[in-house]
């Protein structure tokens, strides 16, 4: 049945159906709303569990990881500077194959210091070992929470749902959220094989020296590039029970012949397909959905890529001194191709930039007009607005 | 991968139960029937043995490291029902070369700032579980006084049931000897060395027990190697406690202060006969028990063991200076837990009790 819910009171919802034992968050804008729903969950009894209000985003991933490690289901969110503020914490969880799943309301990092949306937080932890998954609306986000349990638990690689800040989190949208008996089928109990317990001690987090590391290194890498198998899976047995796919690690929307292609993440997907609707008298061109930027989906992506001229890579962070970070992957994807696409790599809408749908036909038109492949460029800089030494 | 699953210790905590049955049907301590007789002697040492070793030898400490012997006292006193987390240092490292654990409880290792954040999500985990194990953190001085300080204080006041216990050996021991906010005034180290212009460390050691305390937790202590029925006897009574406890035990380090790994608990014993180290108990913020000294001893007798200290012994002026500076520190503790006592004075170690080799007799 579907209800209005702002995007963050779905996520805490979603959360709450998945049972988690402890949950342990701290305020960050704009992921806020979703600690405060989920402590409403708790406090008017809907959902059982020790909510731990940490005093920093590095208690609240320690916090998750020590109670997950002790065989409890566990959960945190966080944007931007906590994500940061985690980031030896959340290395320290995926090294130790200890499963749980963070929602990262994504948001621009500073400074200068800026509150909304960009990718840039998620971004600056893509090697920590964990899987991302980015959601191109609310229900995808609900969906994919709901997943992301099962994901981490099967793989034992935690999992970083992105969601992105206001533009998702804070809008209003009709929701179905699957019912509680549908989502106990879907995710059995939490089962942590290494679970610290009295009766069967363990010892994790040993030192390990250059003689094993490096296999240690091998097999986490390994997992990751496993996990997309389970990811896939996870996404059809879900559609099997609730009725509807996120897309695996990728989806496409348009023709499949389509000789030209948009490739991004999250919720600029959505803004795209609708330009595609209005704009569709343009150009034939197809959006490839990029759902898991980790694991990288290289043998997806090389096969929507086959017969594309022109790839626009859009994406909502930079690399200073380098240019686009999905761009760069892409773009080293492409090496591997017989006749692989030119690739024109934009960043978008940082900061909390509007992104409006006219967006679409512009890029089409850039790309098509272009006499050389874009490197790298700030689609939407406005560089005028600068000294000149700075343009 | 990192995982060291010892079934052997499945017997251990059998054995521990059936010692606590023994315990309660006869009201004191009994050990397991014999097949011989043994001589008077052995048999009370025996009886004086653990009754469960949470912590194995062979592990890779320096001889005579104090922090071995803290932990070793610490786990054998909580018992087989526990969850240890460890912040990275020294314990850590010399207990854990994977594919070894000399741990014989859970124990998890995460960073060097987190133990007691690792340790407030067990404890979490543990209520939502509907278990009564003990959650332990554990901790250098470094990962409490210093880095891992701000995890440490939000555990207290949101009053997890955790006991943390900090090693306290007054520098970074395992990165090769860097002041600490517990290293003590003018005390070498490789970042606060003595030289012709310094007298080694220029600040004081942080107060941490007070600081503690002032979280109101139910109960907060020092504890020394030196005096291991106090420690063993704080860590039982830190147990019994629901709620956060925390106890500073002192360790001398034989490599970081510059002593012999024999004279370990004599250094720590002069460390608190001096008042340098005030072993004391607090209850809900209030001093609520110290030990009492019937002879103070002068600071230089401690300070003259330990080559930290060395350069104080030197010509120039500002050495007796800050010796008396330190002297000034041990009687302002004195004075203020009123140490000057006619109590019992507990030189335990002095006696047979559990400083010395050999495991468990099994
Ligand atoms: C964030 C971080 N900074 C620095 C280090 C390096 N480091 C590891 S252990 C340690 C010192 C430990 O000192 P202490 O807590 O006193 O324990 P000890 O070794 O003396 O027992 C340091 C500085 C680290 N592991 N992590
Ligand atoms: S350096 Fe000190 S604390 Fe570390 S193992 Fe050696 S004696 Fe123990
Ligand atoms: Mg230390």
């Amino acid at each position: 049945m579907l209800s209005a819910l702002e995007g963050s009171q779905a996520v805490a919802r979603a959360v709450g159906l998945c049972r988690p034992g402890v949950v342990a968050a701290y305020p960050i804008t704009p992921q806020t709303h979703i600690v405060e729903n989920i402590s409403k969950l708790v406090a008017d009894g809907q959902l059982q569990c020790e909510l731990v209000s940490v005093e920093s985003e590095f208690s609240a991933a320690s916090v998750a990881l020590g109670a997950a490690a002790a065989g409890t289901r566990a959960y945190t969110a966080s944007s931007s500077q906590g994500i940061l503020l985690m980031g030896e914490v959340l290395y320290n969880i995926s090294g130790l194959r200890v499963p749980m799943v963070l929602t990262c309301a994504n948001r621009a990092l500073g400074a200068p210091l800026n509150i909304w949306n960009d990718q840039q937080d998620s971004m600056a932890v893509r090697d920590a070992g964990w899987i991302q998954l980015y959601c191109a609306d609310n229900q995808e986000a609900v969906d994919t929470t709901i997943q992301a349990f099962r994901i981490a638990e099967h793989t034992e690689v935690p999992v970083m749902v992105c969601v992105d800040g206001f533009v998702l989190t804070h809008t209003l949208e009709p929701i179905d959220l699957p019912t509680q008996e549908q989502v106990d089928r879907f995710l059995p109990p939490y089962r942590f094989d290494r679970a610290l317990d009295s009766r069967n001690p363990l010892s994790l987090g040993t030192c390990v020296d250059p003689l094993f590391f490096t296999e240690s290194r091998h097999s986490q890498h390994k997992a990751l590039l496993r996990s997309m198998q389970e990811i896939v899976a996870a996404d059809s047995d879900y559609a099997g029970i609730i009725g509807r796919s996120c897309g695996g690690v990728l989806s496409v929307v348009g023709p499949a012949e389509a000789e030209i292609a948009i490739l991004a993440m999250g919720s600029v997907c959505s803004t795209l397909q609708e330009g595609m609707q209005i704009f569709s008298q343009e150009r034939v061109v197809k959006l490839i959905k990029l759902r898991a930027y980790r694991p990288f989906p290289f043998l997806a992506l090389r096969e929507v890529l086959q017969g594309v001229r022109e790839l626009v890579v859009l994406e909502r962070a930079v690399a200073p001194g380098s240019g686009g970070i999905v761009g760069m992957e892409v773009r080293s994807l492409a090496t591997t191709m017989n006749s692989p696409p030119r690739i024109h790599n934009y960043a978008v809408g940082l900061g909390g930039r509007d992104v409006p749908i006219e967006i679409y036909p512009r890029l089409i038109e850039a790309v098509t007009c272009a006499t050389e492949p874009v490197w790298f460029e700030i689609f939407d800089v406005e560089v005028e607005r600068l000294p000149i030494e700075d343009r | 991968m990192t995982i060291i699953n010892d079934a052997a210790v499945d017997v251990e905590i059998r054995k521990a139960v059936l010692r606590s049955k023994l315990k309660e049907r006869h009201g004191v301590e009994k050990s397991f029937p014999r097949r011989r007789k043994e001589e008077p002697a052995l048999a009370e040492l025996r009886e004086r043995q653990p009754a469960f070793r949470g912590l194995e030898a062979g592990h890779r400490a320096c001889q005579g490291c104090g922090e071995a012997l803290g932990a070793r006292l610490v786990a054998e006193a909580a018992g087989p029902d526990v969850i240890l987390t460890n912040a990275t240092g020294c314990l850590e490292i010399f207990t854990s070369p994977w594919p070894q654990s000399a741990w014989r409880v859970p124990w998890i290792h995460s960073l060097f700032e987190n133990s007691a954040a690792i340790a407030a999500g067990i404890e979490a985990a543990m209520k939502h579980q509907g278990k009564a194990t003990k959650v332990i953190a554990q901790g250098g001085d470094g990962g409490t006084f210093d880095i891992g300080f701000q995890a440490l204080s939000g555990m207290l006041e949101r009053m997890h049931n955790v006991l943390y216990v900090c090693y306290d050996n007054e520098a970074y021991m395992n990165t090769g000897i860097q002041r600490s906010g517990s290293t003590p005034h003018a005390a070498s180290t490789t970042t606060s060395p003595a030289g012709q212009e310094r007298m080694g460390k220029r600040h004081l050691k942080k107060d941490l027990l007070s600081i503690i305390a002032s979280h109101h937790i139910p109960y907060a202590a020092s504890a020394s190697v030196a005096y291991p029925r106090d420690l063993r006897r704080k860590v039982r009574r830190a147990m019994e406690v629901e709620g956060p406890t925390f106890l500073q035990v002192h360790c001398p380090c034989p490599l970081g202060w510059g002593h012999d790994g024999a004279v370990t608990i004599e250094v720590a014993r002069l460390a608190v006969q001096t008042g340098l180290f005030p072993v004391v108990e607090f209850e809900r913020g209030e001093v609520a028990g110290v030990m009492p000294l019937r002879n103070p001893q002068s600071v230089t007798e401690y300070l003259k063991r330990q080559n930290r200290f060395r350069h104080l012994f030197s010509n120039d002026p500002r050495a007796r200076e800050e010796r008396e500076h330190l002297q000034a520190l041990a009687d302002r503790n004195i004075e203020k837990f009123n140490l000057r006592g006619e109590g019992m004075d507990p030189l335990d170690s002095e006696g047979a009790d559990t400083v010395r080799r050999g495991g468990l007799v099994a």
